[in-house]
């Protein structure tokens, strides 16, 4: 991809930063689940000659979930299921023993098999060989701890996923990819003029978003594959907020090219375009509903910003926000029950979450300048913008509110997050 | 002409310097800018032809920024003596052309804010063509709350935030 061609030269020096200082970003966690299901990952046989440790990626990632708590397993190393004491394990409190091997193959490859063990019940819950390329190993350790997520809570785990933000650094803007954990970053664009409003395909292969390169809000759709990029909708004045429907067919996008910002669907190569709010209003923010039925939004129709649905084909807005302070930036959760969206009372911005059935707002944060925010694909997780230490950085909340956790990038501002589709 | 095009772009820094702090200070009570009324001397015995009152930091041409209370876009009065003046500037110079730039402070989306500077972009757009400027000698477009001028989260920097810019292409 792009950036591989770009940072060609440099590519050596960051993987061994990152290698070296264990992160490209540092975590903290604050908070934790209700019923945390105590787990004990026994680092795998072969794992210390990685350039990565696998160990490492995994015991990260249950950690940050806020589901498991981690039992030390110091002193014993088991690594095939005829080398495992239960009794050991009953003793020290855990429910579930990861163990295994990872060794490269003779293709290059590094390939690690692994078994889930049920401590109570003695018995093999999942057992599975999961391989990739040398440079890969943090994939092996998200896809690893996937499988884990998924037979302990019953839940698809998010922890190979991506996610897309902006990171502002003075003047000086770049569009970033990165795996859900912030690592492995990948600069999709990098400029001095703005970038806003990042919006994956569905399919994960894409991204609309819109750059002020021109000089105004131009919306662009590019291939993360080919890094090739249409320009969507470059119409007089600000064209901006890029939605994609669930079937990647078309595209809802907001134009002032009438007066002012109005909402418009198109195809993803810009054409067949059609205008489908007529307020005169700022009509905003659009989100498709999981059915590809109806549009969340965001409008100051009524006096002052607010949310809004309306049928994807047009007709009659409904209000869905009400009371005191503003709201912005909805979001549907990916079972289409609920939404998430930016909350402004008091001076400050929450995340705050709504069920479409009882009409309640709940906040989720403690408020701030929580902005932007988007669900997990399993619904479990919220990804937002917010601030700490002087610093835009990027947060997660668990659905319930329960876990969150700030990601500090390494430099700048990180703002617009997107938390991306399963791959 | 290079030396014209220097004079001018001095004049704009002059100008940008001059008037931000004024603004500042005029918060709690509108002062409608005096200072911008005083400076109406005959014209200078200048040489005639070069005179361009976009150039004299003394005139109210100078003062390129209009000012907003908190989500709101329309023109406020204590404005609208210079976007009127701008106005019959533009008309009276077919030539030249101006972007006005809409600007919010950080207080609501990316997305919102971007649609709530082009309203405030297009406000002062349509005032100047009803004062008489043409179509074609001006662009509004919006920032958002993409390139604040001031980046700490109270109101004396959000005030200074919530404008829009008219910037004379050169």
């Amino acid at each position: 991809m792009v950036l591989r061609v770009l940072r060609g030269m440099v590519g050596l020096l960051l993987l061994a930063q990152a290698s070296m200082a264990g992160a490209v970003l540092s975590i903290e966690i604050i908070g934790a689940g209700e019923n945390q299901i105590p787990i004990a990952i026994v680092p795998f046989g072969g794992d210390e000659k990685l350039a990565q440790s696998i160990n490492e990626v995994v015991t990260g990632d249950l950690q940050r979930s806020g589901l498991f708590r981690l039992v030390d397993p110091a002193g014993k190393s088991p690594h095939e299921p005829a080398e495992v004491n239960y009794a050991d394990w009953q003793v020290r409190g855990a429910e579930a023993l990861a163990i295994g091997t990872v060794a490269a193959q003779p293709n290059g490859r590094i390939e690690a098999r692994f078994r889930l063990l049920d401590v109570v019940k003695q018995t093999e819950l999942a057992g599975q060989a999961v391989s990739a390329n040398e440079n890969q190993i943090r994939a092996i350790g998200h896809r690893i701890a996937d499988l884990i997520y998924e037979k302990l809570t019953g839940d698809k785990g998010v922890l190979s996923t991506r996610i897309v933000y902006v990171n502002r650094q003075g003047k000086k803007f770049s569009l970033v990819v990165a795996d859900s954990d912030g690592h492995n970053e990948q600069t999709v664009l990098a400029q001095n003029e703005p970038i806003m409003s990042p919006a994956w395909s569905p399919d994960g292969s894409h991204l609309a978003y819109v750059s002020f390169e021109t000089g105004h809000a131009v919306v662009y759709v590019q291939s993360l594959y080919t890094n090739q990029r249409v320009v969507l909708a470059d119409f007089r004045g600000s064209n901006s907020a890029p939605a994609w429907s669930p079937d990647g067919r078309q595209l809802a996008v907001v134009l002032t090219r009438d007066g002012s910002s109005q909402i418009y669907l198109a195809r993803p190569d810009g054409s067949g375009l059609r205008r489908i709010t007529f307020s005169g209003a700022i009509d905003t923010e659009p989100n498709f509903s999981p059915d590809g039925q109806y549009l969340l939004f965001t409008s100051d129709r009524g006096g002052s910003a607010q949310i809004y649905r309306m049928p994807v084909e047009g007709g009659p807005a409904e209000r869905m926000t009400f009371g005191e302070g503003n709201n912005f930036s909805p979001r549907h959760s990916p079972d289409g029950k609920n939404f998430v969206f930016a909350h402004l009372g008091n001076g400050r911005f929450y995340v705050a979450v709504q069920d479409f059935q009882a009409g309640q707002m709940s906040l989720l944060t403690e408020g701030g300048w929580e902005k932007k925010p988007s669900f997990a694909p399993n619904g479990k997780l919220i990804l937002f913008a917010s601030e700490a230490r002087g610093r835009g950085i990027l947060a997660t909340v668990s659905s319930d509110g329960r876990v969150k956790q700030h990601m500090f990038t390494q430099s700048g501002d990180a703002r617009e997050p997107v938390w991306g589709p399963y791959p | 002409m290079k030396k014209l095009i220097i004079s001018i772009v001095l004049v704009n820094l002059l100008a940008a310097c001059a008037s931000e702090p004024k603004k500042e200070e005029a918060a709690p009570a509108p002062a409608p800018a005096p200072k911008v009324e005083a400076p109406k001397p005959a014209p200078a015995p200048a040489p005639k032809a070069e005179v361009d009152p976009l150039n004299d930091p003394a005139s109210i041409l100078a003062n390129r920024s209009t000012y907003y209370p908190f989500d709101v876009s329309v023109v406020q009065d204590e404005d609208k003596p210079m976007v009127q003046a701008h106005a019959k500037y533009l008309s009276e110079h077919a030539n030249r052309k101006v972007r006005l730039e809409g600007n919010c402070d950080e207080r609501g989306s990316n997305e919102y804010n971007l649609g709530l500077g082009q309203r405030r972009a297009d406000g002062v757009n349509k005032m100047l063509e009803v004062g008489g400027a043409k179509a074609d000698q001006l662009e509004s477009v919006s920032y958002g709350e993409e390139k604040p001028r001031c980046t700490d989260h109270n109101e004396a920097c959000w005030k200074q935030n919530r404008r829009t810019d008219l910037n004379y292409a050169r």
